[in-house]
């Protein structure tokens, strides 16, 4: 049996190509049920973001198998098989294995240790399962794979920092204040990113937000989507005593919040710590601010910094995570290597155990009259005697089947105990 | 006897200091675990030390530099225990526990008292004095070393260096609340050990007041830390200036106790105390 993985990724193939395949809703319940026609495909998972297509299947015939799925993410595509099979890679057994841990704990996606992806592979999983696609070594596989991206989680830093703008300011906001809960917001201007900066300080609890905006209109049209209050352009003077967090983003050419105004206000803040967050160009806020007590101004340019600097640690931990990975790679392969060893280590039981009843069968006249319990302590008897005599060679067996030298093992015994020419008949 | 249970705390508390400054490196959360553990063997040695010699000697153990070091340094770890229940701030003892074995180094190297001790020290009142006044300044210490947690990490912030420091201390929030909440408890230690020695030199000596040099520097502390509490409970000050505040305040605590001891002269003076017990 071999596993193989066809798929594209953010890398392999150009938007243009991933977005055929993702955009159309159903198609990986088509993939599983063309999957599960196909003659030589055993088991079979299907999985398709906006990011990757990735096709994961168990199969006795790998070229036969990689024909079929390529035509298949043509169909599914609408596009000829020329036209992207530059695109695809191919992995097979360990490659295979190590491709989709790596997937799964996020070390091969666009943005390294996003968490999304662990949610989508266990919901194309769940479908697999839920469609009877997937079997036993895929089964394994993906339980597997979801126990690395755990392993990775926690036991390396990728996921820790924050690689977004916004995330970045509610971090560094956290690094001030602990706790969100009870802070006050202001908003100045009403852009996206402020929009999507005061949405993630929601997240975090804090207790009211004020928008403020040149134009009132939008002030107030924005104030209604965040359910905040919208306070007029004058009123920032005032405002800022009550802040906590300012997010500054509007358009203007010239400072909105001066060295000066900053300045007057802290005596009436009883110096409460003030972090403002200036995410426009040209800059809202006069940089001589930062220079007040306790209060804290972070620009555009200052929170890029930011997160370069976690990509930076994210890439230091990927090396860690990578390492995890090849661990469970080797732990993977050797439950796959154990997994042959069982067709040969259950014929060997049948036989024993048609001998058995065969055997039984035709002394059972000359024992005369049996009381049913008699009757079960030969059968135990003679059960556990030939269990016995095959213990060894089975654990035996168990054993090399980590080893180099199994498949002689295999044909050995195979031949010993004459299970090819055995059909359960004899 | 009571020397091995000291160079046992010694070791324990030198041994978690280590563990502590790892934890602060490497970011394991067992090797915190372990440090804590030592430190609290460590602390219970230390314990059974100071009890030992406060049975052996029938006063509190601080009549020379040594044991007044080292009784400090127990209240340091004291005082860090406890708050370690409230805060549950791993990184603390990374501080903490390093300052404390510090002082307990200095004291090992400082030679121990022979002889007993003047019958006046006996007093119950001499314990409470110098029992609150210990423990005061092991809140004091831990305030101290929040506020330098708290100034450097404002600098990282301000200066926008976020790299291994900052991440690895904690929010400026935490450290201002454990600066402000340990002088908030801290200070009434002060005045209490303060009130009970003036009581206890009015049995003893016959007067609550002499302008020894060592009441007098313990006022001056007194009158700091009180306007550092104004300030903060009052004017509102939080953050960088109460922070270097405490940090003033603690320099002068630590005069009081070392210098005024040593050099300054006066009934309090460690020589005048061992000289008495001769």
């Amino acid at each position: 049996m071999k596993i193989i993985s066809i798929g594209m990724n953010h890398e392999t193939a150009p938007v243009e190509l991933r977005e055929c395949i993702a955009t159309e809703p159903g198609n990986t319940a088509r993939a599983l049920a063309s999957m599960r026609d196909v003659e030589c495909i055993r088991e079979g998972f299907f999985l398709s973001t906006c990011n990757r297509v990735e096709a994961l299947v168990a199969t006795e015939n790998a070229a036969e198998a990689k024909r079929s799925m390529t035509s298949l993410i043509s169909v599914l595509g609408d596009i000829p098989q020329e036209g992207f099979s530059s695109c695809l890679y191919t992995f097979e057994d360990t490659d295979a294995v190590r491709h989709i841990f790596r997937v799964a704990s996020s070390l091969d996606s666009m943005v390294v240790g996003e968490p999304q992806i662990l949610g989508q592979i266990k919901g194309a999983y769940a479908q697999a399962a839920r469609e009877k696609v997937s079997g036993v070594i895929l089964n394994r596989l993906m339980h597997r794979a979801f126990h690395v991206a755990k392993r990775v989680r926690t036991g390396t830093g990728i996921c820790e920092s924050a690689v977004s703008i916004s995330f970045a300011a509610v971090e560094l906001a956290k690094k001030i204040f602990h706790i969100l809960e009870g802070k006050n917001v202001l908003l100045i201007g009403a852009g996206e990113m402020a929009e999507l900066a005061a949405r993630h300080l929601m997240v975090q609890g804090v207790s009211s937000m004020a928008v403020a905006n040149r134009t009132f209109d939008r002030a107030v049209k924005m104030a209604e989507l965040l359910k905040a209050r919208a306070v007029s352009f004058e009123e920032i003077g005032s405002q800022l005593l009550e802040a906590d967090i300012v997010v500054t983003s509007t358009a203007s050419a010239e400072y909105i919040i001066t060295y000066d105004q900053v300045k007057s206000s802290l005596r009436r803040r009883r110096r409460r710590p003030l972090f403002i967050i200036d995410i426009a160009v040209p800059r809202d806020v006069q940089p001589e601010v930062n220079n007040l007590e306790n209060v804290y101004v972070y620009n555009i340019d200052d929170l890029k910094g930011v997160i370069e600097l976690n990509m930076a640690n994210r890439q230091q931990e990927a090396v860690k995570a990578e390492r995890i990975v090849e661990e469970e790679v080797l732990k993977f392969e050797k439950w796959l290597k154990t997994l042959a060893v069982v067709p040969t280590i259950s014929s060997l039981r049948d036989k024993a155990k048609s001998i058995v009843q065969s055997e039984l069968k035709k002394s059972r006249s000359a024992m005369g009259e049996l009381t049913s319990a008699q009757e079960e302590a030969i059968q135990t008897l003679t059960l556990s005697i030939a269990e016995k005599v095959l213990n060894d060679p089975i654990l035996c067996l168990k054993r090399k089947s980590a080893g180099g030298a199994l498949n002689t093992y295999l044909d050995v015994t195979r031949k010993l105990f004459n299970l090819d020419r055995y059909n359960g008949d004899t | 006897m009571a020397f091995l249970w000291f160079n046992l705390a010694l070791f324990f508390e030198l041994f978690a200091s280590g563990g502590f400054i790892v934890y602060l490196i490497k970011q394991e959360k067992w090797v915190f675990r372990c440090s804590y553990w030592i430190l609290i063997v460590g602390f219970i040695c230390h314990t059974i030390f100071l009890g030992y010699r406060y049975y052996y000697l029938g006063a509190a153990p601080v009549l020379n530099f040594r044991s007044a070091l080292s009784f400090f340094s127990w209240s340091i770890i004291c005082v860090y225990l406890v708050f370690q229940l409230k805060f549950r701030l791993m990184v603390l003892g990374s501080f903490i526990a390093p300052f404390a074995a510090f002082l307990m180094t200095i004291s090992s190297a400082m030679p121990s008292m022979q002889g007993p001790v003047k019958f006046m020290f006996k007093s119950l009142w001499l314990t409470v004095h110098v029992g609150t006044i210990f423990i005061g300044n092991g809140l004091f210490s831990v305030a101290f070393l929040a506020a330098i947690m708290y100034l450097v990490q404002e600098h990282q912030i301000k200066h926008k260096r976020l790299g291994a420091i900052y991440s690895r201390l904690p929010s400026l929030a935490t450290m201002d609340a454990i600066n402000y909440y340990s002088i908030f408890c801290g200070f009434p230690f002060l005045t209490v050990g303060m009130i009970t020695g003036s009581i206890y030199a009015q049995c003893v000596l016959g007067t609550y007041w002499q302008w020894d040099p060592k009441e007098v520097w313990s006022l001056i502390t007194w009158l700091f830390y009180a306007a550092l509490l104004h300030e903060r409970l009052a004017v509102g000050w939080q953050g960088r200036k109460a922070a270097i505040m405490s940090i003033v305040c603690f320099c002068i605590l630590i005069f009081t106790f070392v210098g005024a001891s040593l050099w300054l002269g006066g009934y309090h003076s460690f020589k005048s105390l061992e000289a008495q017990a001769f």
